[in-house]
This record gives structure tokens, C-alpha cells and sequence, in this order.
């Protein structure tokens, strides 16, 4: 079996998958697990857009 | 997530400060469930794992232990912070296919990422095994 993602949906599970474990791990409270988890994920898929909207800029 | 605010700081004993980590690198988030944090336990197990496991769908390339270039020596540390995902897959033999397409890199990528977060998983084990996170 073999999966063939796009680029932009393997970004966005690695986005899910690494901001569970950083909100987990780099906070105390389950209240401030989730906002960290959430601002993790956040950064990561807006990052994600800011990169393709650079790399549009430097190609045109 | 309720379960953390009931739990006191004080440590464990102090073989739990050996157990939790090892446990939690031969198996993701059970270093966490030995502990009794249930819901963070899970939450590890079941991301670790399936970025481990969607990183072999994608055939990527599990690295063998080596001493050539700086990034294989650094793959296979990378590769091996999933513990019990990484020996499973060595005995089986899997992710050594060519990478004959980009997602494979990808793949690659996400087995890597899955053993450094594993890696993560483990301190906090510990951080909790010690008394020092809740």
C-alpha cells in the first residue's frame, strides 16, 4: 500500500501531529496545552502560506 | 483534560524516573499511561504512531545505523526516537524502497520527526516521573 499525499495536506498532518505533542509536552495545564497546540498548528499552516506566497513573489 | 489538576507534584519513585522513559521510548505515550496521564498518553501514542506509520505508507526511507554522512548518521538518530516503531520495522525490513516519487521524501521526513517528537515524549515522561510538570 502506498499513499501519495500533496504537499499541502502532508504539511498539514505534520502540522497536527507535531503541535499535539508541543502543546503536551511544553506546557502544564490542559487549558494552556490546547492554546499552545492551537498557536503551534496555527504557525505551522500559516507558515506553510507565507512560504508559497514568497516563493510566488521570487518566481514572478 | 481534567486529569493533570488533580495530580500532586511530589515524585514518583525513583524507579519510575528509569521505567517512565524507557518505556515511553519503546513505546510511544505509554511513559505518560504507566503514570496514569491517560488522555496525554493516548494523544502521544496515537500522533507519534501515525506520523511513524503514514511515514512508511509514503515509502520513505527508514535509515540503518551508519558512520558515512552527517545527515544519514543524523537520520538514524532521528529514526531511531520511535524505539519499538524503529526495531519493529527493521525486523520486518520495511522503508527500503527507492524513492521514486517527492511524497517519499516526505515520508522520510515524517519518520524522522515522528523519533525526535518521540524523543520530546520521553523528557516529559520523565519531567513528570520526577515530580517537576504535573
Amino acid at each position: 500500500m502506498t499513499l501519495e499525499l500533496s504537499h499541502f495536506s502532508a504539511a498539514v498532518l505534520f502540522s497536527v501531529f507535531a503541535s499535539v505533542v508541543f502543546g503536551i509536552t511544553q506546557r502544564n495545564t490542559p487549558s494552556e496545552q490546547i492554546r499552545y497546540g492551537l498557536y503551534c498548528f496555527v504557525m505551522f499552516v500559516g507558515g506553510v502560506f507565507v512560504a508559497g506566497w514568497v516563493m510566488w513573489l521570487l518566481r514572478h | 483534560m481534567g486529569e493533570t489538576q488533580t495530580q500532586s507534584l511530589s515524585p514518583a519513585s525513583p524507579s519510575m524516573s528509569v521505567i517512565a522513559p524507557a518505556v515511553a521510548w519503546l513505546v510511544p505515550g505509554a511513559g505518560h499511561l504507566i503514570q496514569k496521564r491517560w488522555i496525554r498518553g493516548l494523544l502521544l501514542m496515537a500522533s507519534i504512531s501515525t506520523m511513524f506509520i503514514l511515514g512508511l505508507l509514503m515509502q520513505g526511507r527508514v535509515y540503518r545505523p551508519n558512520g558515512g554522512d552527517i545527515l544519514d548518521i543524523l537520520g538514524f538518530v532521528g529514526d531511531l526516537g520511535a524505539g519499538g516503531l524503529y526495531i519493529v520495522t527493521r525486523v520486518q525490513n520495511w522503508g527500503q524502497g527507492a524513492i521514486a516519487h517527492a511524497t517519499a521524501d516526505y515520508g522520510t521526513k515524517f519518520l524522522i520527526v515522528a523519533g525526535l517528537l518521540n524523543f520530546i515524549s520521553v523528557a516529559d515522561a520523565y519531567h513528570i516521573a520526577i515530580g517537576k510538570k504535573p
